[in-house]
């Protein structure tokens, strides 16, 4: 059996692909590229949470976006180390991202103006997060699926944390109410957004797909997250955005607007509202915390050279 | 939501390994974690630090934060060597040794369980 037909198989009796094995070097390059940008959307999307830390309403919401925050830098660790596995530095990737040669998630580069954009962010963020999660933890490549276990795991809790605080916005006062209903309306699209283009216009759908990379489509995968999210939209009385959305009882699921594809490929492109901030400042936090780096490396040797004399 | 990279018209997709790094990066641990007492240490994931020490602390952090281990080990992965059977043709043939396997033998059910 030559290396591809034994790669193949693999694929294609649903086993996993480890990185020992050979692999097609588009592959591995595929991998490479898509498990960089989920591990740099987890770190960037740092930012916009911990935008809200010191204001958060209270105490216990504090330690939760601070405990919520942490897990996003763990996730972030454990995509670059599946990542690393194909043989490159994560530090080659950080600076690819420093560069503005990698992408992150678009999402995050919409900034986050009140109290309501955390709750709404766990909501429906990081429950479009999970539906793709999900899914990748089926994937062909054996790292990648089970850096997915883990992150499921923890995302379950990113999820309720911010559902429950609209439930509590949503039973409070109307400004409350008010409040929720507004970071609904503007985070409603770009959520969408995150499913990336349509299954047509989407360039390495059909390829992952083979491979097993991917398992669902763009769109499969958005009609699965607007199913499930009407009805948590009605439970707490908010109005999704979109005049066209209505059950359709003949296909078994609802119907939905179109998403401003201009405003998608704009952000994608750099021109969000918040790509040069964020890019900024991962680079200044980067930049200022070289003295650690270093301050850790010389303490190393030191200690290293003690014990071998 | 995807990760795939969405490339726009006009756009290279090309991925663009061996950047130079202005410092060497730290060394790579594995990390091994003990779910329970009783049970053995299961690879977990690697993370990079300065000295086992460190490598430990950040393991802590990284991956015990809902008290998912009872003990942690962390490893130089450069110390690490490995072996594949899958790699080596003609190595033992398991499958043809089938005699060692319990349930090549016929025991006549009257002696029952064995």
């Amino acid at each position: 059996m030559s290396p591809e037909e034994r790669f193949d198989a693999i694929v294609a009796a649903e086993d996993k692909v480890e990185p020992a094995d050979w692999m097609p070097e588009a592959y591995r390059k595929t991998l490479i590229r898509q498990i960089a940008q989920h591990a740099h959307s987890e770190v960037i999307g740092m930012q916009p949470e911990a935008n809200w830390i010191a204001r958060a309403p209270t105490l216990h919401r504090k330690a939760i976006l601070m405990a919520k925050v942490q897990d996003e830098a763990g996730h972030g660790l454990y995509l670059y180390s599946a990542a690393e596995t194909l043989g490159v530095e994560r530090d080659e990737l950080q600076e690819l991202l420093h560069r503005g040669r990698h992408k992150y998630s678009s999402i995050f580069n919409y900034p986050t103006l009140s109290w309501a954009d955390i709750g709404t962010i766990g909501w429906l963020v990081d429950g479009a997060a999970i539906t793709n999660q999900v899914m990748l933890t089926r994937c062909s490549f054996g790292p990648y699926a089970r850096a997915m276990v883990r992150i499921c795991k923890e995302e379950s809790f990113h999820q309720r944390q911010g559902y429950e605080i609209l439930i509590r916005l949503c039973q409070g006062s109307a400004e409350q109410k008010a409040m929720a209903q507004d970071a609904l309306d503007r985070w409603w699209w770009p959520s969408l957004m995150m499913f990336g283009p349509h299954d047509t216009d989407s360039t390495h759908t059909e390829q992952s797909m083979q491979w097993k990379i991917k398992r669902v489509s763009n769109d499969d995968l958005r009609q699965q997250f607007v199913d499930m999210t009407v009805p948590q939209a009605g439970y707490l009385g908010l109005t999704i955005p979109d005049p066209e959305l209505r059950w359709n009882e003949e296909r078994g699921h609802h119907d939905f607007g179109e998403i401003d594809w201009d405003e998608f490929w704009a952000v994608v492109k750099g021109n969000g509202p918040m790509n040069r901030d964020r890019v900024e400042h991962k680079v200044k936090a980067w930049e200022e915390g070289a003295w650690v780096r270093e301050a850790a490396t010389a303490h190393a040797a030191r200690k290293a050279g003690r014990t071998a004399a | 939501m995807t990760y795939d990279v969405p490339v726009a018209p006009g756009e290279s997709a090309d991925i663009d390994e061996g950047t130079e790094l202005s410092a060497e990066p730290w060394p790579m641990w594995e990390v091994f974690v003990r779910a329970h007492r009783g049970l053995s240490h299961v690879h977990i994931g690697s993370l990079h630090a300065a000295d086992a020490e460190s490598a430990l602390q950040n393991a802590r952090d990284v991956y015990t934060r809902r008290g998912e281990g009872a003990s942690l080990w962390v490893v130089r992965s450069s110390e690490i060597h490995s072996f594949d059977p899958d790699e080596i043709s003609g190595y033992v043939e398991a499958n043809e040794k089938v005699y060692r396997l319990a349930t090549t033998y016929d025991i006549p059910d009257e002696v029952g369980q064995m």
